[in-house]
């Protein structure tokens, strides 16, 4: 590994419960990302891994231990770190182009060249036309790719996934991991891209890394090694199958523990 | 079409109205005929005594309502982002909302005297409330991850406050607005009839009081009648501003 993209050094995280009691949502969490690596982090549901993400994006302070990017020490959000959401978070009284534009304007870009280069990135994800629809206006899968778009365009180091196609139809989901991919091949960034779905991670990431419930842990780190290329020959390959069926034996212990509420 | 069905019942009630004064089934005394209101009210607009009183609470009402807004809605904005603020601001708005404003008229007219800024006062403290409590929950209501994504996206602050949080709970400062404009036209009329000079209530007071139904009805039936046009209006404006939402 060369560059690194992302450092999490000994990171910890507890929320506060309603008794006083507090959840131990991360223990003690290290795992290194490479410059320009998409990794995934796969697990149940209250796996914390969604926190490790947003520890990451600097939206909720790092308690114990610490995170670094090439930018330096994680403190607050930044737009070197741009996040898609499940649920898309576009702003609902702007159209697509001012939603875009938006992030642009932030940094400093003039009226003209902010939307020169919006309408660039909303052609990117296939959106040319819907530059004045508002998202109310747009399906799930156009949204997202509108939410794409914006945190592209402002051109982060890292981008932050938090089940981005969570919300979608299988078949526009399909679409929209291989496009993801695309995206990601013509101009790389440090991808993380939280789910739990063991297809959509296998399909993307080259390295996974396998979270256990409460306390959230990494407990498994596995490389993909399925190439740059990921198509429907990808999924056909034996590799591909057995990855998934060895990675969801993984998945499946902690699914249980989780759901059986065992610490 | 549809506004003829929608306002149908009106026409019905006025006919009813009408029905039950020619047959006499209601003493005329209590309750004039309509051309004997309407002969009145064209009286009324002839003299001036209408337009002047009407000029006079309207800018009463659109003084106290305007700065209630302005007022309501920072009040509202700074509740919702500030704890300390919260804290020291909540339990005297949650008090004092239920309480009738009309209750401290006799209060405002020892504060205020007898001129236009006991009204306005009047007006204002009824307003603020509701356009207060409808700002703070809307923009308590405001999704995390929209606020997350406009600070990774570079906005400060101050700029989240009022590019977020502030066309984020539009729809409910919208609505809370459409309320305190009502609130605007009761406490108007309210006030006027017990400490006022002039004004629309007043008219209604001083006619009733020198036995001039007709007039007095004439006047009750215009208040109203520019109550529904200005609630019109409000919805159409707000409506306007809304374009983004879904249509339903």
């Amino acid at each position: 590994m060369s560059e690194f993209g992302i450092k999490v050094e000994g990171v910890s995280h507890s929320y506060a419960g309603r008794s006083g009691a507090s959840t131990v949502a991360l223990k003690e969490t290290n795992l290194e990302i490479a410059r320009n690596e998409f990794h995934a982090l796969l697990g149940p549901s209250g796996c914390g891994k969604s926190t490790l993400l947003y520890l990451i994006g600097g939206f909720i302070p790092v308690q114990k231990g610490a995170i670094r990017t090439p930018a330096g020490v994680v403190s607050a959000p930044g737009p070197d770190r741009g996040i898609v959401f499940q649920n898309f978070a576009l702003f609902p009284w702007k159209t697509v182009l001012e939603n875009v534009v938006y992030g642009l304007r932030k940094q400093g870009r003039s009226k003209p060249e902010a939307e020169e280069r919006a309408r660039h990135y909303i052609k990117m994800v296939q959106l040319a036309g819907f530059e004045n629809h508002f998202p109310s206006q747009l399906s799930g899968g156009m949204q997202q790719r509108a939410a794409i778009a914006r945190t592209l365009a402002v051109d982060p180091d890292i981008l932050l996934m938090d089940e981005p196609f969570g919300a979608l139809d299988a078949q526009t989901r399909r679409v929209m991991q291989e496009e993801l991919r695309s995206i990601w091949r013509n101009s790389p960034k440090t991808v993380v891209f939280v789910t739990h779905d063991v297809h959509e991670a296998v399909f993307l990431a080259d390295r996974i890394s396998i979270m256990s419930a409460r306390p959230g842990r990494i407990e498994h780190l596995v490389e993909t090694e399925l190439g740059m290329e990921r198509d429907d020959g990808v999924i056909a390959s034996k590799r591909y199958v057995e990855l998934c069926e060895r990675i969801w034996a993984l998945v499946r212990e902690q699914a249980i523990s989780a759901s059986r509420g065992e610490h | 079409m549809q506004l003829v069905i929608r306002y149908l019942p009106v026409a019905i009630f006025f006919l009813v109205w009408e029905i039950v004064t020619v047959t006499g089934l209601v003493s005329r005394q209590l309750l004039p005929g309509l051309e004997v209101i309407f002969s009145a009210f064209v009286g009324l607009v002839a003299s001036g005594e209408f337009l002047f009183s009407a000029y006079k609470s309207l800018t009463r009402a659109a003084a106290g309502l305007g700065a209630a807004i302005v007022l309501g809605i920072l009040i509202g904005l700074f509740m919702a982002t500030n704890r300390i603020f919260l804290w020291l601001i909540n339990p005297i708005v949650r008090i004092f909302y239920p309480m009738p404003k009309s209750a401290l008229i006799p209060l405002v007219m020892i504060w205020f005297g007898l001129g236009d800024s006991s009204k306005v006062f009047l007006i204002f403290l009824g307003c603020l409330l509701p356009v207060i409590i409808s700002t703070y929950n809307g923009a308590r209501g405001v999704g995390q991850v929209l606020l997350w994504s406009a600070s990774s996206l570079g906005a400060s602050r101050f700029e989240i406050l009022r590019e977020v949080i502030l066309p984020a709970a539009l729809p409910d400062i919208l609505a809370g607005c459409r309320t305190a404009l009502a609130f605007s036209f009761i406490l108007m009329v309210s006030s006027e009839f017990v400490i006022a000079k002039d004004g629309l209530g007043f008219l209604i007071g001083t006619l009733g009081d020198g036995g001039n139904y007709p007039a007095m009805f004439a006047v009750i039936l215009a208040v109203a009648g520019i109550g529904f046009a200005a609630d019109r209006l409000y919805a159409a404006f707000a409506a306007s501003r809304l374009h983004w939402k879904e249509q339903s």
